[in-house]
C-alpha cells in the first residue's frame, strides 16, 4: 500500500477519498484526516475535470457544458453528509503511550479543568490508566490547578502534571504558572492544542488553537516544547520533568497537538516509541575558589549575618543552615520564602540584625537589594520615593543563588540590581557543605572565643525580642473584630498537639505565625506565592493539604478574603476529593494592602479620600454586602461556622473544626478581623 | 532706651494677658475633644488601614495606644512625616477630628499584659 502523502492523496496520485478505509494501524494520519480529505479531494476532482475540458479541444468541440459542473452524487455525499466512523480500536491510541510515560515518573495527582483539546490524554488517563497514578482530580479553574500544584509541591517535593486547554485555559493557569516561577516551584503543565489548521474541527476548536500556545508563559516557564511525535513526546515529557526539578526549580510547559493524542501508535524507526529513564541532574554546587574566598570573610567578620530566602529547598537544608549559623555563632534573618531556620533558635534575628552586620551572606534570596537598601513610598522625588542603604559601606556582600543561573529578560522577578562582592551562581543547598567545611578549616583557634561571646550576647537579644513582640500581640487581645495575633495563636492552641503545617498564611497578618509558632520542621511553614499574585492561597493550600493528607500531617491555613474569590471554586474540589483541611480565614473585609495605597495617595494630593460609604477608599472594601463566606463554604461541601467576631467564642469554634477536619473532611471559618 | 525697654515689658505683658484671654476664649468656643467622635474620626480617616482600630499596632504601622504620646508629638508627625506614613494637612484631618482622635485614643483602655495570657507562654 502506498504511503499517503499530509496532502490527503497517496503518492500514486489516486484519489484519497479511496483510502479512508486503509487500516489505520499502518497508516495513522489517516483515521480522522483520510475522511477530511476525502471531501477536500472530491472537490478537487470536480475541479480537475474542468480544467481537462480546456487542455483538450476534441472534448471543447462537443456542445457547451455549465462552466461550474454540479457535483456528483459521491462528491456531494462527501461535502455535507455525516462523517463514517473514525475507526475505533484502530491500534494503541497515542494517549496511552503518553500515560505510560507520565506513570514512569510517578505522577500522583492531576489537578485539572476538563478541556476538548486533550480529551484523548484525559480519557486515557482515567480508562487505560485507571485513573491513578496521576489520578485525575476535578478543578473548576486552570489557576487552581497549577496553584494546588504550587502548594503540593512545597509540601511534599514532588511536582504535579496539570492539563490545560490550549489557549483559553492556558491563559486562566498564567498567573499562578507565575506565581510558580518566582517562587521558583515545579509544575508540569501540558496544554492541548490542535496544530494542523487544515484538519482540525472548525468553530471553538479553532477559537482555542493557536500556532504557539507556549508562547504566552516563555517568558516564565523554564522550558517548552512541542513534541510533533509519541517519541519526541516521551523524549520531551522526561526532559520537562528533569528540567523542572533542577534547581532552580521552575514551571515547565508542553503544547500537546490534539491529533497526536487521538492517532495510534506507530513504529518509530522500526520500534515502538521508547520511555526515557529519568535521572536526576545533580544541582550546581559554588566554585570552590569562591566558597574559600566567602569562608574567609565570614571567619573574619565580626558580625556576619546569614540572610536565607529560599535556601532549604529541603528538611535537610534546615539541619546545614544551623550548623553554618553555629559554627559562626551569627544571627540569621529567615525571609521566609521558605522555613529556613528554627524559630525557636537564639540565632534568629529580625530583619533590623543587618544594619549592624560587616559581612552578609545572602542564600537564594529573591531581591538582595530589598534586603540591604531601605525604599520608602513617601511621594519625594516626583512621586518615585526614597531609597537609602540599610547597611554600614563597607559591609562585604556574598551571594549564593541557583537562580542567577536562569534569569530571563521581560518579567522583572530579578529585582534591582545590587553589587556583590563575592556572587556564586549556584544552589545554596547544594553548596552548604562545601561552606560549613571551607569555614571549619578557616576558623583561627584565637576567634574563637569572640565567636563564643557573640552567641551569648545573641542569646540575650533573642530573648528581649522574644519579649518585644509577645508584648506587642498582646495589644487589642480581647478586642473585636479580632486581631490577628488572637487570631493566629488561638488557630496556633488548636492544632499544637497535630502534626501541622502551615501550608498558607495570605492576607498579611503580621507576620504573626512566624513571629510566634515554634516552627521547627520544614514542613510547618511553605513560604508565599512567590509572585504575590492574589488568589494563591486557597488553591495552594488545598494542594498542600492533598500531600499532607497522604503523610499523615494536619493542614491549616489563614486564608484571606479577597484571595478566596478569586477562585473559590477550590473549596469544591477539596470536598470533593476529600482533603482535610482547617482554613481559618483572616476576614478583613477589603483588599487591604490598596486600601492603605489609596489612602497615602489622596493624602500625597491634598485630598479627603473618598470611601462612599465603605470603611475603604471606593474600590478597595469588601463589604456591602458582607461576603457569607462560611455558607459558601458549606454550598460546596466544607464544614463550616461563621462569621466569628466574638473572640471569646473563637476557641471553641477551632476545636469543632479541628475535629472536622481530623475525621479527613475540610473545615472553614468565617473570623472578622482587624486589618493587619 | 529705659523707657522703651519698659513700653515693651508692658508690651508684652499685655500681648500675654490679650492672647490669654482670647485663647480662653477660643477654648470656651470649641467643643471639648469627644472619644466618640474620635473613634469616627479615626475610622473615617484611615488611621485603622494601619494601626489597627484600638491603635494596637501591626506590621503595617506602630501601636498608637494606649499610652499614646504627646499631642504634640502626634500633631507635629501627623502633619509633617516623610515616611512610609502619608502627612495629613489640615484640609484633609482638621485640627478639631484631631484633638479627637487624641481624645479616643486616650481613652482605650490598657489590655491584658502578655504574661497573663496563657497563649502568649
Amino acid at each position: 500500500m502506498t504511503e499517503p502523502t499530509h496532502s490527503g492523496q497517496s503518492a500514486d496520485n489516486s484519489p484519497a477519498e479511496n483510502n479512508h478505509t486503509l487500516d489505520i494501524q499502518t497508516q495513522p494520519r489517516l483515521a480522522r484526516r483520510g475522511f477530511l480529505s476525502g471531501v477536500l479531494a472530491s472537490g478537487a476532482a470536480a475541479a480537475s475535470t474542468a480544467a481537462s475540458l480546456v487542455a483538450n479541444p476534441a472534448q471543447a468541440a462537443t456542445p457547451a457544458k455549465p462552466s461550474v459542473l454540479p457535483p456528483s452524487a459521491k462528491g456531494a455525499l462527501a461535502e455535507t453528509g455525516v462523517p463514517p466512523d473514525l475507526g475505533h480500536g484502530a491500534g494503541m491510541p497515542g494517549s496511552d503511550f503518553m500515560v505510560d510515560v507520565i506513570k514512569s515518573l510517578d505522577i500522583k495527582y492531576l489537578p485539572s479543568n476538563c478541556a476538548s483539546s486533550f480529551r484523548a490524554l484525559h480519557e486515557s488517563i482515567i480508562d487505560y490508566g485507571g485513573n491513578t497514578k496521576p489520578e485525575f482530580l476535578t478543578c473548576m479553574h486552570e489557576e487552581s490547578a497549577v496553584a494546588m500544584g504550587h502548594g503540593y509541591f512545597k509540601a511534599c517535593g514532588k511536582p504535579l502534571l496539570t492539563l490545560c486547554h490550549g489557549t483559553v485555559g492556558l491563559q486562566h493557569a498564567s498567573m499562578a504558572i507565575y506565581n510558580a516561577w518566582c517562587d521558583r516551584v515545579p509544575v508540569i503543565v501540558v496544554g492541548g492544542n490542535d496544530l494542523d489548521a487544515a484538519y482540525r474541527p472548525p468553530g471553538v476548536p479553532t477559537f482555542h488553537a493557536a500556532q504557539d500556545i507556549n508562547a504566552m508563559v516563555r517568558d516564565y516557564t523554564k522550558w517548552d516544547d512541542t513534541p510533533v511525535s509519541l517519541q519526541h513526546f516521551s523524549q520531551s515529557f522526561v526532559r520537562a520533568y528533569k528540567i523542572a526539578m533542577t534547581p532552580p526549580y521552575g514551571p515547565v510547559a508542553i503544547s500537546l497537538d490534539a491529533a497526536l493524542q487521538m492517532a495510534p501508535v506507530h513504529l518509530h524507526e522500526g520500534k515502538m516509541p521508547y520511555i526515557p529513564k529519568y535521572i536526576p541532574t545533580s544541582p550546581p554546587q559554588g566554585d570552590s575558589g569562591a566558597v574559600k574566598e566567602a569562608a574567609k570573610l565570614l571567619v573574619n567578620a565580626t558580625n556576619p549575618v546569614i540572610v536565607a530566602d529560599r535556601a532549604a529547598r529541603t528538611p535537610a537544608g534546615v539541619g546545614l543552615l544551623v550548623q553554618l549559623a553555629e559554627l559562626l555563632q551569627a544571627k540569621v534573618i529567615d525571609q521566609g520564602g521558605r522555613m529556613n531556620f528554627p524559630k525557636t533558635h537564639y540565632l534568629l534575628a529580625p530583619a533590623t540584625a543587618i544594619a549592624i552586620a560587616d559581612v552578609i551572606i545572602g542564600l537564594e534570596l529573591s531581591d538582595f537589594w530589598a534586603t540591604v537598601n531601605a525604599y520608602t513610598d513617601n511621594n519625594s522625588n516626583d512621586g518615585h520615593g526614597t531609597n537609602a542603604s540599610r547597611i554600614k559601606p563597607e559591609t562585604k556582600l556574598i551571594s549564593i543563588n541557583s537562580v542567577d543561573l536562569n534569569t530571563k529578560s521581560n518579567y522583572q522577578d530579578f529585582q534591582r540590581f545590587q553589587v556583590v562582592d563575592v556572587q556564586m551562581a549556584a544552589d545554596a543547598q547544594t553548596t552548604l557543605p562545601s561552606l560549613i567545611e571551607a569555614v571549619r578549616s578557616a576558623l583561627p583557634n584565637d576567634k574563637k572565643d569572640a565567636i563564643a561571646k557573640r552567641g551569648e550576647l545573641q542569646r540575650k537579644t533573642y530573648e528581649e525580642d522574644r519579649i518585644r513582640t509577645r508584648t506587642a500581640a498582646a495589644l487589642g487581645w480581647n478586642v473585636s473584630p479580632i486581631s490577628t495575633a488572637r487570631l493566629v495563636m488561638e488557630t496556633y492552641a488548636a492544632v499544637k498537639n497535630e502534626d501541622w503545617a502551615l501550608v498558607a498564611s495570605e492576607g498579611n497578618v503580621s507576620n504573626w505565625p512566624v513571629r510566634l509558632w515554634p516552627m521547627e520542621k520544614h514542613h510547618q511553614w511553605l513560604g508565599r506565592s512567590g509572585g504575590y499574585g492574589v488568589g494563591y492561597g486557597a488553591p495552594a493550600s488545598v494542594g498542600a493539604a492533598l500531600a499532607n493528607r497522604d503523610l499523615g500531617r494536619f493542614s491549616v491555613s489563614i486564608q484571606s478574603d479577597g484571595d478566596l474569590m478569586f477562585a473559590p471554586g477550590v473549596l469544591w474540589t477539596a470536598a470533593k476529593h476529600k482533603i482535610p483541611l482547617l482554613s481559618v480565614m483572616h476576614n478583613n473585609r477589603g483588599y487591604h494592602q490598596e486600601v492603605m495605597h489609596l489612602q497615602r495617595l489622596a493624602n500625597f494630593r491634598n485630598r479627603k479620600v473618598n470611601l462612599d460609604g465603605d470603611m475603604g477608599p471606593v474600590g478597595t472594601s469588601i463589604e456591602n454586602p458582607d461576603i457569607q463566606y462560611h455558607e459558601l463554604a458549606k454550598s460546596m461541601g466544607w464544614w463550616a461556622k461563621g462569621p466569628i467576631k466574638d473572640p471569646a467564642q473563637l476557641a471553641s469554634a477551632l476545636k469543632e473544626a479541628v475535629a472536622v477536619v481530623k475525621s479527613g473532611h475540610p473545615a472553614l471559618l468565617n473570623v472578622w478581623t482587624q486589618p493587619r | 532706651m529705659r523707657n522703651n525697654t519698659m513700653i515693651s515689658k508692658f508690651n508684652a505683658v499685655f500681648l500675654l494677658a490679650l492672647l490669654g484671654c482670647l485663647s480662653s476664649q477660643v477654648i470656651a468656643q470649641t467643643p471639648a475633644p469627644s472619644a466618640d467622635q474620635g473613634k469616627q474620626a479615626y475610622v473615617i480617616n484611615g488611621c485603622w488601614g494601619c494601626h489597627g482600630f484600638v491603635g494596637q499596632g501591626g506590621i503595617a504601622g506602630p501601636k498608637l495606644a494606649p499610652d499614646p504620646k504627646p499631642i504634640e508629638y502626634i500633631d507635629a508627625f501627623v502633619r509633617n512625616t516623610r515616611g512610609t506614613m502619608p502627612p495629613y494637612s489640615e484640609k484633609i484631618l482638621s485640627k478639631k477630628d484631631l484633638a479627637d482622635i487624641y481624645t479616643y485614643l486616650k481613652s482605650i483602655p490598657k489590655g491584658p499584659d502578655y504574661k497573663s495570657i496563657p497563649l502568649l507562654n
